[in-house]
């Protein structure tokens, strides 16, 4: 699984992103997109476009954590928001592993995958991803509760970090957040639950 | 500037020898300041802890000095005093120092609120007029209604320790977007005199800019004045008036429409 991590100010500018993969079942927590690496844009190109999402979502329901709003079919993203009570948007989306073609058998969407650089997938995640692709590992099934309380305690995580920084009297809002440790404290949620 | 070459990394009001700040010093010895190098020019507090490591809710229930609040603010009024020409503008400008208060104030109440609503008691009542269970997280508010009741309860008590003491819509037919607040005796103009000649000023446009902040952070624009409305038994009452934009009014029809409470 694979991860790419933003938040965006009220007006829509970025604050913080992060790429990182997952940790969990013997994972190295790098992340191993499927575009080719010269496409890294797809990913804040699929967060940006849920936007309309968030924002329609944001008055329906008074929660903080939106849970899965939306998904790319084309590249198998899913993307998760959390919305803090200041207007601050949380965006998670995850990639879950390129099984090798002969385990899948959910078929759709692993053919229109190989447009996105299968060259780059499929020599990296060869070994690993057999393991990971359990049902039950949160990696297998990003639409699944599991999964959902996984990102929601993450995204909790990164909220009181959040918080302490827009406390912080040098901060103003809206400002791109720089701190290196928060961006060691966002890996280390990212690991612990993700 | 004492560094011009890192002007940009200044600019988050830090001076360069301002050991106190414990997060995003300055970066003093890199000489290009690029994203790689971010991590050894960091300085940290000589007990090696960052903000990050304190936690939000130790000062939870610790109160502030009333004295070295009355004096900061007395300070904050001069200040702000010595650079206007009239009382419209004086209280313009506590409003602007009140209004990034109001913006934090939001995060963490709401933070103390799903942090707290596990573990301790007092904090049980402090969302309870927007959080029908406790061990749910709290709602953002998206109607008006929720949000006046979350800045008359919560915001009122984690700033002054005790609920404001009216809410009211106003009564006229033209101006539907008018909500009033009430506090009898505004805490932060206890030790303010206002001399005759200004007797329209109203510190508590410092509140008016906290209650401005909270709003907008929560999507709902408007513009927070504080009047005062002395009665007999409160000299010092104030009124704080929130007139809602345009927009939110709009919204509002369409969320009372869509059934959304």
């Amino acid at each position: 699984m694979s991860y790419y991590f933003t938040i965006l100010s009220p007006t829509d500018a970025p604050l913080f992103n992060i790429a990182f993969g997952t940790s969990k079942s013997g994972g190295d927590g790098i992340a191993r997109f499927r575009f080719p690496d010269t496409a890294q844009y797809m990913n804040q190109f699929i967060i940006h476009s849920s936007l309309d999402i968030v924002e329609e979502a944001q008055w329906m329901n008074g929660n903080m954590y939106l849970k899965h709003i939306d998904t790319y079919p084309p590249a198998q993203a899913y993307i998760s928001a959390f919305l803090t009570p200041s207007g601050a948007r949380f965006l998670l989306l995850h990639q879950p592993p390129q099984l090798p073609s002969s385990t899948s058998s959910s078929g759709g969407n692993t053919g229109s995958s190989s447009l996105l650089g299968s060259s780059f997938s499929a020599s990296a995640l060869g070994g690993g991803s057999s393991g990971r692709a359990s049902s039950s590992s949160i990696a297998a099934n990003p639409t699944a509760p599991q999964t959902e309380e996984a990102v929601r305690q993450f995204m909790n995580e990164v909220y009181e970090n959040y918080v302490k920084t827009v406390m912080s009297p040098f901060y103003r809002v809206g400002l791109e957040i720089k701190s290196p440790v928060f961006r060691a404290r966002v890996t280390a949620a990212g690991r612990k639950w993700l | 500037m004492a560094h011009p070459r890192h002007g940009s990394m200044l600019s988050f009001g830090g001076g360069p020898n301002d050991t106190a700040t414990a997060e995003k010093p300055p970066f003093q010895n890199a000489p290009v300041p690029t994203a790689s190098q971010s991590s050894p020019g960091l300085r940290v507090p000589s007990n090696r802890k960052t903000i990050y490591d304190r936690h939000l809710n130790r000062s939870r229930n610790a109160e502030l000095s009333r004295a070295s609040f009355a004096f900061l603010f007395s300070e904050m009024v001069t200040y702000a005093q010595r650079r206007v020409t009239g009382i419209q503008d004086l209280e313009r400008r506590l409003n602007e120092q009140g209004y990034p208060l109001g913006l934090r104030l939001l995060d963490l109440l709401f933070y103390r609120t799903i942090a707290g609503s596990s573990s301790s008691s007092s904090s049980a009542s402090a969302l309870s007029t927007s959080s029908s269970t406790t061990s749910s997280p709290p709602n953002r508010p998206l109607r008006i209604l929720p949000l006046l009741h979350l800045i008359h309860g919560p915001l009122w008590r984690l700033l002054f320790n005790r609920p404001a003491d009216a809410l009211e819509h106003s009564v006229s037919p033209d101006t539907p977007n008018e909500y009033m607040i009430t506090d009898n005796d505004p805490m932060v103009n206890t030790y303010i005199s206002v001399p005759r000649e200004m007797s329209m000023l109203n510190c508590a446009a410092f509140v008016a800019g906290i209650i401005e902040g909270v709003c907008d952070g929560c999507g709902f624009e408007a513009k927070v004045s504080a009047h005062n409305q002395p009665s007999e038994m409160w000299p010092g009452r104030t009124v704080f008036l929130l007139r809602f934009g345009e927009s939110v009014m709009e919204r509002e029809k369409v969320l009372e429409k869509a059934g959304v409470k």
